[in-house]
């Protein structure tokens, strides 16, 4: 039945990769000068991938829509990279990495990829100090961690609250060297709007140059998609206003199975939505869980302020539900307690959907450490707040001045409010263990694939997982298909699949400018959002995924009628930019519904309400659901299911429990 | 949640880099002091273009002071009237109901206008590709913690490596002079030991790259620091200076 072969290296799990790596076949230096490869997306996968070939001698091209590689949506990672390092001496291993991503992923990721993962992580930290990253170090000199929800250990490496931005600054850095060699064309203000495949082959891109509007052909020996997440299908997410899914579903309508699309991460801690005005949500890093105290009142709909409310009235209801993580449960868990919460009534602020995040706690905890510090005798209530608040605000000082920027309180002074939002999708194009797509040729690495993840992200590992795709697996694995094409000379773009390419993308950009409809773009964006937040969001049931299907179909008939795209093609024209987008997230968001539709279980960040225990938790079907569940576009709105059976040899599979 | 706020906005609109450019007027109402000044312009255009006109380009990604796309000069200022924010995270309680505001690309030859506040700004990219970055190709790297690097240092390197090449320096500045981007990156890789064996070419190529770019020359004023979003300082400049000067004398010493 299946068509799907994940190639995993025979052998045993701690070897196969340096097995693959001894024995994958090499193209010889003077055959990589003639070997071209495309890159779309410069963010930690595609820079690091770029750079990487490059120096291998490969001729690469790279694509982005940002006016530079830079700015990726990597560059607003807050919190950190993990990696098995064991520089804190607290039993941190290859193993208990791969171990820990595998159970934070509710058993529904590929054990050889996870420990691949793993093996490289510290390869990743030695290159990126190498480059000049200035992550935290301690006062000996050495590199300092911290620790994420879901470890037990601190392998956590860190840059302040702007990990990913200097990550990201490393390997661009190292792009542009490239650049300045003449070994990468980079490509910024492109968009890449379709793959080219010739023979079933990936053979190149159609982009289109955003300044001047003019369609472009592009010929590659490979492709390689590191175009980032979809979280933007709801409208509101942590992502930037650019991410999008389009290169990704233009390759999906090209062959590609889209793997796990239902799986979203909804991330506990963000600034709630505060008006209709709202153009994207900000995070708040996970970090501040081990020190803010998650609490609703005890009363519904209590009109005091929060500091009014004594603490026998207070619910802090993580600590009640779940005594042995308490505020550091994982990320699902923890967005669908608040959620719980604000459903039955008890949310606060003005919209009722928020849940207090409360500092004042470990301020007077850190305060009192503070004065028996210092000696001071008889220190009063103010004084121990105010030493108190010193500390927190050298931990998190950044992420509290956001938090007041954005909402106008001081979460000095009053507890913050946050709810959760769409962060991150574990979703993405299937790909076997080389990181191929179901299409020869063509690649997927970081968010835009779907592997490592499993159904649920622990915090720190997609940088991780982007950078390891980057740097040190695809360099080896794209060798094994290249060394087979040595032989094949670039094709012409006069070519026939070139040509037609462009007329279809050209054609549909045509569509979108002559519709002339009386509403905008993001008029239709935002009913999307509504429809995938409310149906396919932090729960999901069977009726409301099929009336989410319906509303999909009919919103799409309405968009191709009724949307209003100003301007011409041949200028710069951001609108003409996110019709195209959200016309692939209308199409998209079909297929996250009936992939969750499918999945008659509740794993990780998808929780079907029909399939929880009595206690509320989600209860996982391992018998009927240990797939990954690869879709295979068929037309519109026709979608096939291929399923890869995960098998796990080194892992005993268990029930999650958090208690 | 519409809010109570009546203003009048002056915006530069110029439909590519060879027309010239005009500021027009705008009236936008009901504006939430909630709302950030980008959320305003979205506002703003959704009105354009259901009255079928032509929608303002501004450049903008993030959304969260991050990404350094966000660029507009509002009233006489690169990002605004608030220090070491960006427009992105600048929000409409900044302002008052009536006021009126002039919006502005920023204004540099090397930083050409694309299309109304929209500008290019890839000679910053040209510039680290001239020599910002450390030649280290990947796989060649030793472990971490072999190289320990004192706090002091790291912490300097990492305040100068904050910097989110937005190009407000140069907007700021009266002679379009990019010595603040420049010395943000020239000082993290100085500071930091990685950084020490391509020292000198690293600074004789990243300042020959920004002459030929066509930016202006440093007169000490320091606008630029005044409105860097993110606190770039101008002892990277003096630390650059000394640099360069060392770098052409050929000595290790300066
Ligand atoms: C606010 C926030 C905080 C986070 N914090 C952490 C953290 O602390 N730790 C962690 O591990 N993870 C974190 N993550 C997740 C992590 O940052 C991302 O998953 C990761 O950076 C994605 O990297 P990427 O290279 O796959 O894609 P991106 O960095 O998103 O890059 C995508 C690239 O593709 C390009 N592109 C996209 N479509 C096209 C197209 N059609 N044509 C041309 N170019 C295109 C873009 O221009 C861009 O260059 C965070 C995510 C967010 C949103
Ligand atoms: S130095 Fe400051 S103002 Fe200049 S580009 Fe960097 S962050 Fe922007
Ligand atoms: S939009 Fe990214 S910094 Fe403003």
């Amino acid at each position: 039945m299946s068509k799907l072969d994940a190639k995993i290296p025979e052998g045993q799990l701690e070897t196969k990769w340096t097995k693959f790596k001894s024995s994958v076949p090499l193209v010889n230096p003077a055959n990589k000068r003639s070997l071209e490869i495309i890159i779309v997306g410069s963010g930690l996968a595609g820079s690091a991938a770029a750079a990487s070939l490059a120096e291998l001698g490969y001729k690469v091209k790279v694509f982005c829509f940002q006016d530079s590689p830079r700015r990726a949506h990597s560059i607003a990672a807050q919190g950190g990279i993990n990696a098995a390092k064991n520089y804190q001496n607290d039993g941190d291993s290859v193993y208990r990495l791969f171990y820990d991503t595998i159970k934070g992923g509710d058993y529904r990721a590929r054990e050889a990829n996870v420990h691949r993962l793993a093996e490289v992580s510290g390869n990743i930290i030695d290159q990126c100090v190498a480059q000049g990253v200035p992550f935290a170090r301690e006062y000996g000199g050495l590199l300092s961690n911290r620790s994420f929800g879901g470890t037990q250990v601190q392998r956590t490496f860190y840059a302040a609250g702007q990990t990913g931005q200097q990550l990201l600054l490393g390997a661009y850095s190292s792009l542009e060297r490239q650049i300045g060699m003449g070994a990468v064309q980079m490509f910024s203000r492109h968009e890449m709007l379709d793959i080219v495949n010739v023979d079933g082959v990936c053979r190149g891109i159609i982009a289109r140059d955003l300044v001047t509007g003019k369609l472009e052909r592009h010929f590659g020996h490979a492709v390689l998609l590191c175009s980032g997440g979809y979280g933007n299908v709801f409208y509101l997410s942590t992502n930037a206003m650019g991410s999008n899914v389009t290169a990704a579903w233009k390759a999906h309508k090209q062959g590609a199975f889209f793997g796990n699309p239902c799986y979203t991460q909804i991330h506990p801690t963000c600034i709630p939505v505060s008006g209709d005005h709202q153009s994207k949500l900000t995070l708040m890093s996970e970090s501040l869980r081990n020190d803010g105290r998650i609490w609703v009142p005890k009363q519904k709909d209590d009109q005091r302020k929060p500091i009014d409310i004594p603490e026998e009235e207070r619910d802090y209801y993580l600590e009640r539900r779940y005594p042995a993580f308490g505020n550091l449960v994982p990320r699902d868990v923890a967005s669908r307690a608040a959620k719980e919460r604000c459903d039955a009534g008890y949310g606060v602020g003005s919209s009722k959907m928020a849940v207090y995040l409360d500092f004042t706690f470990n301020m007077d905890r850190y305060g009192k450490i503070e004065v028996t510090k210092h000696n001071i005798h008889n220190a009063d209530a103010a004084t121990i707040r105010k030493l108190g608040k010193e500390v927190v605000k050298e931990k998190y000082g950044n992420l509290f001045d956001m938090y007041k920027q954005i909402t106008g309180e001081d979460p000095y002074e009053m507890p913050m409010r946050i709810y959760p939002a769409v962060h991150y999708t574990m979703g993405g194009l299937w790909v076997d263990y080389n990181l191929m797509t179901t299409v020869p040729g063509l690649y997927a690495l970081g968010e835009a694939n779907f592997s490592d993840h499993g159904a649920n992200r622990l915090g720190a590992s997609a940088l991780m997982q982007g950078l390891a795709d980057g740097y040190f697996v695809i360099p080896y694995t794209i060798g094994s298909y290249l060394s087979n094409e040595i032989r094949t000379k670039a094709i012409s773009t006069d070519h026939e699949a070139f040509v037609v390419a462009e007329n279809k993308v050209k054609e549909s950009i045509n569509k979108l400018l002559t519709i002339n409809g009386t509403k905008s773009v993001d008029h239709f964006h935002k009913r999307l959002g509504k429809i995938m937040w409310d149906k396919c969001g932090m729960a999901r049931n069977e009726k409301g995924l099929k009336e989410a299907i319906e509303e999909i179909k009919s919103l799409r008939t309405e968009f191709w009628k009724d949307v209003r795209v100003t301007g011409t093609a041949d200028e710069f024209n951001p609108e003409l930019e996110k019709a195209g987008r959200v016309a692939d997230f209308i199409e998209l968001g079909e297929l996250m519904c009936v992939d969750a539709l499918t999945r008659n279980e509740s794993c990780g960040g998808h929780f079907r309400e029909e399939y929880q225990t009595e206690e509320g938790e989600a209860l996982r079907d391992d018998v009927n659901f240990a797939f990954v569940s690869a879709w295979e576009y068929k037309g519109e709105g026709n979608f096939e299911l291929h399923k890869e059976e995960l098998k796990y040899e080194n892992i005993k599979i268990a029930a999650r429990s958090y208690k | 949640m519409s809010g109570n706020m009546n203003l009048t906005l002056k915006v530069w609109r110029q439909k590519n880099t060879k027309t010239n450019g005009e500021l027009v007027d705008y009236k936008v109402n009901e504006i939430s002091p909630d709302m950030s000044f980008l959320e305003m312009f979205d506002v703003l255009n959704e009105k354009l273009i259901t009255e079928g006109k032509d929608p303002i380009a501004f450049d903008h990604d993030c959304r969260e002071g991050i990404c350094g796309m966000c660029s507009m000069h509002i009233n006489g200022r690169p990002h605004g009237p608030l220090q070491g924010v960006t427009t992105c995270q600048l929000h409409m309680r900044s302002f008052k109901d009536g006021d009126t505001i002039v919006v502005e690309p920023w204004r540099a030859q090397a930083f050409p206008v694309i299309k109304d506040l929209a500008v290019n700004r890839s000679a910053f990219d040209r510039i680290i590709a001239a020599g910002g970055y450390v030649s280290i190709n990947t796989g060649n790297a030793q472990d971490a913690n072999n190289l320990p690097i004192s706090k002091d240092n790291a912490d300097e390197a990492f305040a100068a490596a904050a910097c989110i090449g937005c190009g407000a320096c140069v907007a700021a500045c009266k002679n379009a002079s990019a010595m603040l981007f420049v010395s943000a990156k020239v000082s993290q890789l100085s500071l930091l030991p990685q950084g020490q064996p391509e020292k000198q070419s690293r600074v004789i190529n990243m300042v020959a790259q920004m002459d030929a770019e066509g930016f202006g020359s440093c007169t000490n004023t320091g606008a630029c620091e005044a409105e860097c979003p993110k606190g770039i300082s101008l002892s990277n400049i003096a630390r650059m200076n000394r640099e360069f000067i060392g770098a052409e004398l050929g000595s290790e010493k300066y």
